[in-house]
C-alpha cells in the first residue's frame, strides 16, 4: 500500500503546519506592522524599543526562544494562577506557544522589511493627501499602505518561506505538525527514509506554490509600474 | 532565580558554546568550499550543468533543514546498503551527519548568493577583461571572482548569521552544543528561564561577533568597490 496508509496521517500534519504558519504570518505581520511604525515615529521611547526587539530577536536562534517561550511560559503561567488562587496545574498549548514564537520572531523580520518599505513611499504622496485635507488614518489606509504593500513585498515573501520552513522546530515541543507525523510514520514502518523523504516534498510543494503565488502577487501589484530598460 | 546552578554549569555552557563554534565554522568553510564552484558553473545561464545545481539549490533551499538532517541521520539508516558500507561509522554518527546536512544546506544557499552576485556584475568589467585578450579561466580568477565574492558580503553574512543559528538543530539529534546544554540544564533543574537565557545570551553575543566581523570584511573588501 502506497505509504503503509500513512497518507492520510502525513496530510493531517501538513494542515496544522499550514495553519501554524499562517496564525504566525497573521501575527508577525500585526508586529512588524507596529515595530515599523515604531521604528519610524518621532518618540525616541519606541523607537528604542523597536530596535531592542529586532536586535535582540535576530540574534537568538528560534529554536531556543521556542524553547523559552514553551518551558518559561509554563512556569511563569503556573506561578501566576497559583498567586491567583488557581491550584489545578495548567498546560500550554504548544499549537499557542508554537504561534506565539514564530510569529514573535518573524514579526522582527517583517519589521525591517516593513519599515524599508514604508520609506520608499515617495513622501509627496502623504503630503498631497494632508493638502486633500484627509485625516492620518485615511492617509494610511488609503494612499500609504497600498503604495507601501508592493514594496514589501519582496521581503515578505522571502520571510514567509524561511518562516514555513521554521515551523519544522514546533515538532520538539510535541505539536503533531507534518514533520511529527512524519517521525511517528518512520518509527511504526521503519522506513524512515521514505517518510522523511515524503515531508521533504510536501514542504517543498508548500514552497514551490507559495513562490508562485508571490509572483502573482507581485505582478498583480506592479501593474502601471513605469520600469527602465536598458 | 537560580544561578548557582547555571554557575555550576557554566563549563557544560561552554564546551557548548565550543561545539556550536566547530559545527559553524566546519559547515561555513565547507558550504564556501562546494559554493564557490557551484556558484560558477550555476552563473553559466542555459547550460545543462546550471539546471542540474538548480535542482540541488532548490531542493534544499525549499525545505527545511531539520527535515534535511533527519533524512540523512536517520533516514540513511533504513538502508542495509549503506548499513553495510565503509561510510557507516561516518554516517551513524551524530556529528558527521549534523554537519553534512550544515553543509549541503549553506552550500545551496551560497551557490545562489555567488551565482547572483556573478550574474550582476557590471557588464564593464567583464568586457574590459575580454578586451585584454584574458582567457575564460583568467577571466574567473582574477576578475570575476574577486568582484562577484566581495559583491556577495552582505548577502552572506546573513546566511552566517542564519547557519549560526542553525546550528542549535544539533541538540535534537543529541549533540551537546549549546542549545543542548540549556535544555540539558532545564531538565536537571527546571529552570527554563535561566537555561535558556543563559544560551541565548552566548547566542547573542556570537551573532554581534559575526556581525562585527563582517562589517570589517565589507570595510576592508567591499567598500573600496562601491561608487564614492
Amino acid at each position: 500500500m502506497f505509504l503503509h496508509g500513512f497518507l492520510n496521517s502525513l496530510l493531517e500534519g501538513a494542515g496544522v503546519t499550514l495553519s501554524v504558519a499562517l496564525a504566525s504570518l497573521a501575527m508577525a505581520m500585526a508586529l512588524g506592522l507596529l515595530g515599523a511604525i515604531a521604528k519610524l515615529s518621532k518618540f525616541r521611547f519606541a523607537r528604542g524599543l523597536a530596535y531592542l526587539y529586532t536586535t535582540l530577536i535576530r540574534g537568538v536562534p528560534d529554536l531556543v526562544l521556542m524553547l523559552l517561550i514553551f518551558y518559561g511560559g509554563q512556569v511563569a503561567v503556573n506561578e501566576i494562577a497559583l498567586r491567583l488562587g488557581h491550584e489545578e496545574y495548567i498546560d500550554i498549548n504548544p499549537y499557542v506557544a508554537g504561534v506565539l514564537t514564530i510569529g514573535f520572531i518573524f514579526g522582527a523580520y517583517l519589521t525591517e522589511a516593513f519599515r524599508g518599505a514604508f520609506l520608499a513611499v515617495p513622501p509627496g504622496q502623504r503630503e498631497a493627501g494632508l493638502a486633500f485635507g484627509l485625516s492620518g488614518w485615511q492617509i494610511a489606509w488609503r494612499i500609504t499602505l497600498p503604495q507601501m504593500f508592493r514594496h514589501a513585498l519582496p521581503g515578505l515573501s522571502n520571510n514567509w518561506l524561511v518562516l514555513i520552513k521554521s515551523t519544522a522546530i514546533v515538532s520538539v515541543i510535541g505539536l503533531s505538525d507534518l514533520m511529527t507525523r512524519g517521525q511517528q510514520a518512520a518509527g511504526s514502518t521503519r522506513e524512515p527514509f521514505v517518510f522523511y523523504l515524503a515531508v521533504a516534498l510536501i514542504y517543498l510543494s508548500f514552497t514551490s506554490v507559495s513562490e508562485l503565488i508571490f509572483n502573482w502577487l507581485e505582478k498583480r501589484f506592479s501593474i502601471g509600474v513605469r520600469k527602465g530598460t536598458l | 532565580m537560580n544561578l548557582e546552578a547555571i554557575q555550576e554549569n557554566l563549563p557544560l555552557y561552554l564546551s557548548g558554546a565550543l561545539a556550536t563554534f566547530e559545527l559553524l565554522v566546519i559547515s561555513l568553510l565547507l558550504g564556501l568550499l562546494i559554493a564557490v564552484p557551484l556558484g560558477v558553473l550555476r552563473s553559466l545561464r542555459g547550460s545543462w550543468i546550471s539546471r542540474v545545481i538548480w535542482v540541488y539549490t532548490y531542493v534544499f533551499r525549499g525545505t527545511p533543514m531539520l527535515v534535511q538532517l533527519f533524512l540523512i541521520y536517520y533516514g540513511l539508516a533504513q538502508f542495509e546498503a549503506v548499513r553495510e558500507s565503509f561510510a557507516w561509522p561516518w554516517l551513524s554518527s551524530a556529528w558527521f551527519c549534523a554537519c553534512l546536512s550544515f553543509v549541503l544546506n549553506t552550500g545551496a544557499y551560497t551557490t545562489e548568493i555567488i551565482a547572483g552576485s556573478i550574474r550582476a556584475l557590471p557588464a564593464g568589467e567583464i568586457e574590459a577583461a575580454k578586451s585584454l585578450g584574458m582567457s575564460r579561466w583568467v577571466m574567473f580568477r582574477r576578475i570575476v571572482l574577486p568582484s562577484a565574492l566581495r559583491r556577495s558580503l552582505p548577502a552572506y553574512s546573513n546566511e552566517a548569521i542564519f547557519m549560526l543559528h542553525g546550528t542549535s538543530l544539533a541538540s535534537i539529534v543529541t549533540i551537546m552544543d549549546l542549545t543542548g546544554a540549556a535544555r540539558q540544564v532545564n531538565s536537571t533543574y527546571y529552570i527554563p528561564f535561566e537555561a535558556f537565557i543563559t544560551a541565548a545570551v552566548f547566542y547573542f553575543l556570537m551573532t554581534l561577533s559575526l556581525v562585527a566581523l563582517f562589517h570589517k570584511a565589507e570595510a576592508r573588501w567591499l567598500k573600496p568597490l562601491m561608487p564614492r
